[in-house]
């Protein structure tokens, strides 16, 4: 079973990229064209977010190197100890909420200070993947349409949140 | 009140820190910080921007092709059970299902502007205009609980940080993922029950 599943993820992105390519001839689409088009988006979203991510590594790298980030982590620890949640990946559990590319940064230094395979890497990576920036989308959206009472969306999306990072830290520990 | 959020956390951030980094005296520390910050940025860009853009460009052809509407057509069903006050309206049924698509695969970036495109629809039917509707909330927590089928920027700092096995994880994300988008549906019904009692007393 887990055999299967290794090869099945294994086998995700080439079978994907293959049937994204034979769909597009398959329906005369210059399949190269489109996608050079669409490389030139990619180039363009990560311009546009460039400046967003140096602002929210500052602030992530003031509050960290200030030894900021090692306190709260450090009043935090008790109550994660209690629940069972290893300590390291308070910095994440943290950040997940509030900002992509701020989690997106912490999991690709923790990634090198930990390695990518170990449990703290692997755990990180999932919860990383599995949860979403929701003060962050919750902001984004309400704001554009102008909607200000907001009412139960925070607390529902704050107790799946958790739900992705307490299953993130069981799954880890049972499947290898 | 909910726009102005990141603003506070990221002043507290930078306040918090150099507050501490005084009574610390780690301010040197502090300007290093503020100085590697920007080039860390682009460093990181740099490592993004190239997934990124193999990412697009393979996404436009699925876009061309018309296989995000075959997407959107195989989801109908169990959607319209999901947001039953929109099912009629074709415009935020079809904007929900598009940004669902680009969520579940992977598409961060593109998720953003068609989930506020499905908000804007969903905003024609809202009766109360500064206030959520219960559609608006489902759609919100349902991507907030972000069921994702390949987390490409995830993999991508796996494979840079010389993982052996860089997408081993996707099972584990499919399964957390699942659990996080099922308990986000159970305390949607939760809260919405609750929040119907109590405007009935």
């Amino acid at each position: 079973m887990i055999f299967a599943i290794g090869w099945f993820s294994g086998f995700a992105i080439p079978a994907l990229i293959a049937l994204i390519l034979i769909l597009g001839v398959s329906r005369d689409i210059p399949v190269f064209d489109a996608f050079v088009d669409g490389a030139r988006d990619g180039l363009t979203t990560t311009v546009k977010i460039l400046p967003v991510i140096i602002g929210i590594l500052l602030g992530i790298n003031i509050l960290k190197e200030s030894g900021a980030l090692d306190m709260l982590v450090l009043l935090l620890k008790p109550v994660a100890d209690f629940i069972g949640i290893p300590e390291e990946i308070l910095p994440m559990a943290l950040l997940r909420p509030v900002s992509g590319s701020a989690s997106l940064a912490i999991l690709n230094q923790q990634l090198k200070e930990y390695g990518p395979d170990s449990y703290i890497g692997r755990t990180i990576s999932v919860m990383m993947g599995s949860t979403e920036t929701i003060f962050y989308t919750v902001a984004v959206y309400y704001g554009a349409i102008g909607v200000k009472d907001s009412r139960y969306t925070l607390w529902v999306a704050m107790i799946a949140g958790l739900a992705g990072i307490i299953s993130a830290i069981i799954l880890c520990r049972l499947m290898p | 009140m909910v726009r102005h959020v990141l603003n506070y956390i990221w002043l507290g951030m930078i306040l918090l820190g150099v507050l501490w980094g005084t009574i610390t005296g780690r301010l040197d520390e502090v300007t290093q910080a503020v100085i590697s910050s920007a080039e860390e940025g682009v460093s990181l860009c740099a490592v993004l921007l190239g997934i990124m853009c193999m990412w697009s460009g393979l996404m436009k052809i699925a876009e061309r092709s018309g296989l995000i509407t075959v997407i959107t057509r195989f989801s109908k069903g169990l959607f319209s059970a999901l947001f039953p006050e929109v099912s009629e309206n074709r415009n935020a049924m079809g904007a929900i299902l598009l940004c669902f698509s680009a969520n579940f695969l992977g598409l961060g970036n593109a998720a953003t502007p068609l989930g506020i495109k499905a908000m804007e629809e969903l905003q024609k039917l809202n009766k109360k205009k500064d206030t959520a509707t219960d559609s608006m909330i489902l759609f919100m927590v349902i991507n907030a609980s972000c069921l994702q089928f390949i987390p490409t920027n995830v993999i991508a700092l796996r494979s840079a940080a010389g993982s052996a096995d860089p997408s081993g994880i996707l099972p584990h994300i499919w399964i957390s993922s699942s659990m996080s988008t099922l308990t986000a549906l159970i305390f949607y019904y939760i809260f919405r029950a609750l929040d119907k009692k109590r405007r009935l007393i």
